[in-house]
């Protein structure tokens, strides 16, 4: 007997078809059977859920989640973080490989793959290392990890110094048409660098970032992404050469794409303020003409993809000296809320912005998610634009209490989320 | 504010972290008292009992001799019972956190905490975890407020005023904690500031921080007051901000051609401990015009006013 659910009275968006209407959607065993604009007639038997005019988009496609398993699991575990992603209407998750022990090994991916079966109800996908042992040294096993279930190959909080090393990692990806996603730092000009370079960090007796640390060796990136025609997503830009360097690349080539994350987005690095080691972040929060820079170029697609950088810390680490301090934020349950922020300020449209956060990645991996249409998965969510709330780290559902916006006033939430037709979230629940 | 209570304390802060929460005001104020407390110092009985029963500890997770002693005899000499407390970085290896060192030293209930920590902002960190007043000697490349009282009340005793002054510093003003508090401290008081350096030693944003910049040193010194000389740290600045310091030497070294090019009665100042012969021409250091002896009399007389300030305005306060 087939399970069906009709969605009625709904603003459907859909980025990929570019769609943006009021209709229904008809679900039948967790796929999307039937999209109308205006009414479907319910058939027999099914159940029924009423938006009430709100938006009912594609679930959320994360390409940067940091988890604590293995290893770390007093800061979050697959099951915390699944919790934690469908509050903030995240259905699909790219798990990074810096666990303890790192996901280089096929055998690893697929513990990860299966205990995120067993333990999450939304779908995380891991993506395995460049290097073994996120080392940077010599190549993990593409061929094999790929098989186990990688959907992608990163170093995760890493950056790759060796450019020779880079150059193999890309060609060998090539045989297996797979994703490279790196984060783009040069550890010499980065130093013991720890926020922004400028006038703030001098004042606050900080070392510096400078922008060259990212814009050198994402042009090295970025040319050996063109000779070797791998498919190169540099993960986070945060500074508006990065952005130009990058558009000029997509002129020659489609092949080559820029992720932001929601905190360079939304943030600068006058949020550090007095030392507050929350704000510690990589790469740093810029200033505030940087981040108006990231927000025209997520406007007009030269970014490609928000992310959440969910990167959960104890207290432990974040309760030192701001150099001494660990780096990261948490950020599933709010990078929907916050971005939305840029839709209310006029400065990027919502379809755009659900694109960054839905078809865009999921394209990017190859999955079969971050669209609504005839025989895709039913992973969607019902947005209302308008829901004020405040942040609050006790009731945010990860383990670590590490948010960038704690206390922040946000309008517009996620209602619900579903998962192959399944409700794992409702606010009102 | 309550202006029926009386108040013969314009200092009514309970930390004293950086310059920069000070207004001019409370640094005159600190000054003023700084200099009463010179006199005090120069009596044959020096005991003054304001703090007689109060416990201070010196927390010092850098070493420094100098300024721990210098925090050591002020506290004495106001009557305080001083406790130096050496924090080998072997207490950090074993994982004892800077809130865990904040907490253990609280329970033992004392009234100040002068603390000096190679990691800027690290002394804020530990003033929110502990429930006395705490003193900042120095946090990384921050803040070193107490040299930069010292520093002023030298020269406020050699030019009569601050009001109107060049000053020109010179050496690594990047990494220096002593540069940014004397900026701070001499932009408030309307100083004319000047920072000489080369340009790997200047940190990003220095030109809205100094009222002038220089990288040549004879233009920078032209006409100055007074030329404060900033220590090199040998084994982090050659091959890294300078190909050596006999290269230094050459262009920042402060020696008798360079000087000419200041005042005539300008006097010359370093924070110590120097390195004669890489940022300053021995004849220099000792000759009449150099006052940096007397900085180091200066620092008692102004940490003593610093504590007193401090602890006396707790009883205001309760």
């Amino acid at each position: 007997m087939s399970e069906q659910l009709l969605i009625q009275n709904a603003r459907i968006i859909n980025p990929a078809s570019n769609d943006d209407f009021m209709g229904s959607m008809l679900i039948e065993n967790g796929i999307i059977v039937e999209i109308a604009q205006g009414e479907i007639a319910a058939p027999e038997g099914a159940k029924t859920h009423n938006a009430h005019g709100n938006v009912v988009a594609p679930g959320l496609v994360d390409l940067r989640v940091f988890t604590g398993e293995p290893g770390h699991d007093y800061r979050e575990t697959l099951g915390s973080a699944s919790r934690a992603a469908a509050a903030g209407g995240v259905t699909s998750a790219l798990i990074m490989p810096d666990t303890n022990p790192v996901l280089d090994d096929g055998a690893l991916i697929d513990f990860v793959a299966r205990r995120a079966r067993d333990k999450a109800e939304i779908n995380f996908y891991p993506a395995a290392a460049i290097s073994k042992g996120l080392d940077g040294d010599d190549i993990s096993e593409f061929g094999l990890l790929k098989e186990a279930g990688a959907k992608a190959f990163t170093d995760g909080r890493k950056s790759i110094q060796n450019a020779a090393l880079l150059k193999t990692a890309f060609t060998y990806a090539v045989n297996f048409d797979m994703p490279i996603i790196h984060h783009v730092s040069d550890d010499s000009l980065t130093g013991s660098g720890v926020m922004n370079a400028g006038l703030l960090a001098t004042g606050l007796g900080l070392k510096g970032i400078p922008h060259i640390a990212e814009t050198i060796p994402l042009d090295r990136d970025v040319q050996l992404a063109e000779a070797t025609g791998v498919r190169y997503h540099a993960a986070q830009i945060s500074c508006a050469k990065s952005a130009e360097i990058i558009a000029r690349a997509k002129k020659n080539s489609d092949r080559i794409s820029a992720g932001t994350s929601i905190n360079n987005l939304c943030l600068n690095e006058n949020d550090i303020g007095d030392y507050r080691t929350y704000f510690k972040l990589s790469p740093p929060l810029r200033s505030e003409d940087e981040r108006m820079a990231m927000v025209a170029a997520l406007a007009d697609g030269t970014i490609d993809v928000i992310h959440s950088d969910h990167d959960p810390q104890d207290m432990e680490g974040k309760r030192r000296p701001f150099a001494e301090a660990v780096d990261g934020a948490i950020g599933l349950e709010t990078m929907l809320s916050a971005a939305l922020r840029l839709v209310h300020e006029g400065q990027v449209e919502l379809i755009t912005l659900l694109r960054a956060m839905t078809s865009n990645p999921a394209d990017l991996l190859g999955i079969n998610a971050g669209r609504l249409e005839k025989g895709a998965p039913a992973d969607f969510i019902e947005i209302d634009l308008e829901y004020p709330w405040v942040v609050s780290e006790d009731d945010l559902r990860s383990r670590s209490r590490n948010t960038t916006f704690e206390g922040a006033r946000f309008s517009g939430k996620v209602l619900a989320t579903f998962v192959k037709g399944k409700q794992i979230y409702g606010l009102k629940d | 504010m309550n202006t029926s209570t009386p108040r013969h304390n314009a200092f009514s802060q309970k930390h004293l972290l950086g310059i920069a929460n000070l207004n001019p005001v409370e640094i005159t104020e600190l000054i003023d008292r700084a200099e009463k407390m010179v006199e005090v110092s120069r009596q044959e009985k020096k005991a003054k009992h304001t703090l007689a029963g109060r416990t201070q500890i010196n927390l010092f997770f850098e070493n420094s001799t100098r300024t721990q002693s210098s925090f050591e005899i002020a506290g004495k000499r106001l009557g305080a019972d001083v406790l130096n407390m050496a924090v080998s970085t072997s207490s950090v290896k074993k994982g004892e956190t800077l809130i865990d060192t904040a907490a253990t030293l609280n329970a033992m209930q004392p009234d100040v905490i002068v603390v000096r920590h190679s990691s800027s902002g690290a002394v804020k960190l530990l003033s929110q975890k502990v429930g006395c007043s705490v003193v900042n000697a120095g946090d990384g490349t921050h803040e070193h407020p107490t040299q930069a009282l010292l520093d002023a009340l030298t020269i406020r005793r050699h030019k009569g005023r601050l009001n109107g002054l060049t000053v020109a510093i010179c050496g690594d003003i990047a990494n220096s904690r002593v540069a940014r508090s004397n900026l701070m401290l001499l932009n408030a008081m309307n100083v004319r500031t000047r920072v000489i350096a080369p340009k790997t030693m200047l940190p990003a944003g220095i030109e809205h921080i100094s009222a002038e910049v220089f990288t040549d040193m004879e233009e920078g010194l032209k006409d100055a007051d007074v030329v404060m000389m900033l220590r090199i740290q040998r084994e982090r600045a050659a091959g890294q901000q300078i190909p050596s310091t006999r290269e230094f030497y050459r262009f920042y070294g402060l020696d008798e051609r360079k000087l000419a090019h200041a005042k005539s009665d300008a006097i010359v100042m370093h924070p110590g401990p120097m390195n004669r012969g890489v940022e300053i021409d021995p004849a220099i250091a000792d000759c009449d015009r150099s006052v940096i002896t007397e900085q180091v009399e200066m620092g008692v007389a102004v940490r003593m006013a610093v504590l007193e300030a401090l602890l006396a305005n707790e009883e205001v306060q309760s």
